[in-house]
């Protein structure tokens, strides 16, 4: 009982972290429906310029880091919305191998400018040590990064619901056609949406650097899990997101507690299959008489 | 107001309009008729800047507005009522009309007061989810949406189509006071003859792609017009 209960923060780290990640794929995969395989890169970006700020800003460079890893992964998906991506919507299969060659496009620039080999990036001095949490001893950095996913969701969950850009974004997820029929720019709505979710994945980004080492090949190893996190959330769900990344979190934690962590991924990743094909809507589907 | 002069409009390989051209003028109601599928909707659509037409030319107020976007459209006063009550269905009838009031130039409020006092039933709706409402319901949401934009063109696809008797009335009345009191001008697919008989000054037959007839209203009563428009 002792050993479940401690378990607890631990898969609730893990949650986060899953959450950050799969943040903004929510928006390019799960409101635009492109299969985003640049979103891993995004999140490298974003690890690289905690990596880039800490020589050049020292201390607090972590803090400086959130908002300019959010502005340069923001904008790079920006760039990659309006230079290529847009003349593909609707044709899935050729955004997948599209974003699949922008993103090997990406390692590799990665690793000339770089170097293949990981590197390491300092975590502040507050965030070293750790609280007792239920009895478990967590580290500050776990602390930080739930604090942040927390923070995120409540931000993307206001934008959505309150501010006129968000609505805007919903109207035209929803009826691309009528949106251009109440006089919204549908191109414009498209760019900020990739901004927005390629600008999360620099954060997410920033926030692994406290958990791990960062190299060229990050983005390719959190890449499934966070598209795991989105379908298995329901697509383009902020809700069915976050119960993912929460189910998912839990799961792999208690797993990796009674098997190895690598045989947990695979039983998580076995469970959502099987979880996709009793629901395949996912968690939280979408209600309404009529999608139309 | 309006001028489409020629217009050809194909599905991928499907020629669907050909050689298409209606005039609207300045302050009349123009109905657009003619039997399924003859391409009454993709009219519109074109006029309405969703589809590209593969030859001829839209023109408002004199200007070619043939490759304008759509939005581009609304702002110089066209507005659009789809076809089969269209709406957001997961924004609540309120963030409905808030977001077109948003994307306008205007930005005035008092838009939103103009069109709910058109259509009243929506006021107790408001928190509602669109794709909660019943057709009648939805449909007098797409006009009011329209509304807001403050339109000197309304195009409205067959707004009468699978809603209630009582709401036809309404939705008759409203577009008979915009038209003769505000001045709007209106061009309207209609497949009911009675309604259109009531509301119209002049009316366009399409028939397979093509324009089969135009007149007057009047003529709506010829057995020639009649047979185009039976099944
Ligand atoms: N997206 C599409 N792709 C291919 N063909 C289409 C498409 N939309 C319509 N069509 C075809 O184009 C023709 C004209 O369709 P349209 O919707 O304009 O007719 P309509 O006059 O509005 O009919 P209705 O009275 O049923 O609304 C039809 O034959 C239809 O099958
Ligand atoms: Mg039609």
């Amino acid at each position: 009982m002792a050993a479940l209960a401690n378990q607890l923060p631990i898969g609730l780290s893990i949650a986060a972290v899953l959450l950050l990640i799969a943040l903004g794929l929510t928006f390019t995969f799960g409101q635009m429906g492109v299969v985003n395989m640049a979103h891993g890169e995004f999140i490298m970006v974003g690890a690289y310029t905690a990596y880039l700020l800490q020589g050049a800003v020292g201390g607090q460079s972590l803090l400086v880091a959130l908002p300019v890893a959010f502005a340069v992964a923001g904008l790079l998906g920006l760039l990659l919305e309006w230079s290529l991506i847009r003349r593909f919507y609707g044709r899935p299969l050729d955004t997948l191998l599209l974003t699949w060659g922008v993103s090997l496009v990406l390692q590799q620039l990665a690793r000339d400018v770089f170097g293949a080999p990981n590197v390491q990036v300092t975590a502040p001095a507050w965030l070293v040590g750790g609280v007792d949490v239920l009895g478990v001893r967590l580290p500050h950095n776990r602390v930080f990064i739930t604090a942040l996913a927390a923070l995120c969701v409540l931000g993307v969950g206001l934008y959505l619901a309150k501010l006129p850009q968000g609505r805007r974004m919903r109207a035209v997820v929803q009826n691309r056609e009528l949106a251009a029929c109440s006089g919204i720019a549908t191109g414009r709505v498209d760019r900020s949406t990739f901004l927005l979710g390629s600008g999360l994945a620099g954060v997410a980004g920033v926030a692994l650097t406290l958990v791990g080492p960062v190299g060229p090949g990050l983005g390719t190893f959190y890449i499934v899990d966070a598209f795991l996190v989105v379908v298995a959330g329901g697509l383009g769900r902020l809700r069915g997101a976050v119960l993912a990344a929460l189910a998912l979190g839990f799961l792999n934690g208690y797993l990796e507690f009674w098997t190895d962590a690598s045989l947990a991924k695979v039983l998580v990743f076995v469970a959502v299959i099987a979880f996709l094909q009793i629901r395949p809507q996912g968690m939280v589907a979408l209600r309404g008489r009529s999608l139309g | 107001m309006l001028s489409v002069s020629d217009v050809d409009v194909r599905y991928g390989r499907a020629r669907v309009l050909h050689g298409v051209s209606l005039e609207v003028p300045t302050g009349s109601l123009v109905c657009l008729m003619g039997r399924n599928g003859v391409g009454k909707t993709t009219l519109l659509k074109t006029t309405m800047g969703l589809l590209r037409p593969a030859a001829g030319r839209v023109e408002l107020e004199g200007e070619d507005i043939t490759g304008l976007p759509t939005h581009q459209r609304v702002r110089r006063g066209m507005a659009f009522v789809p076809q089969g009550h269209v709406s957001f269905p997961q924004l609540t009838v309120w963030e409905n009309l808030q977001v077109t009031l948003e994307a306008t130039s205007h930005r005035q409020a008092s838009a939103v007061e103009e069109a709910l006092a058109v259509f009243p039933t929506l006021r107790p709706l408001f928190k509602r989810p669109a794709g909660f409402l019943s057709g009648g319901q939805r449909q007098q949401l797409a006009i009011a949406r329209a509304l807001i934009t403050r339109p000197r063109l309304l195009l409205l696809d067959e707004p009468t189509e699978g809603v209630q008797p009582s709401v036809i009335d309404e939705i008759e009345l409203a577009v008979r006071r915009l038209h003769r009191q505000a001045g709007l001008t209106v061009l309207l697919v209609e497949q009911y003859l009675d309604l259109a008989l009531r509301l119209a000054d002049s009316f366009v037959v399409l028939d397979a792609g093509r324009v089969a007839h135009a007149g007057p209203v009047a003529e709506l009563h010829d057995e020639s017009v009649r047979r185009l428009l039976s099944v």
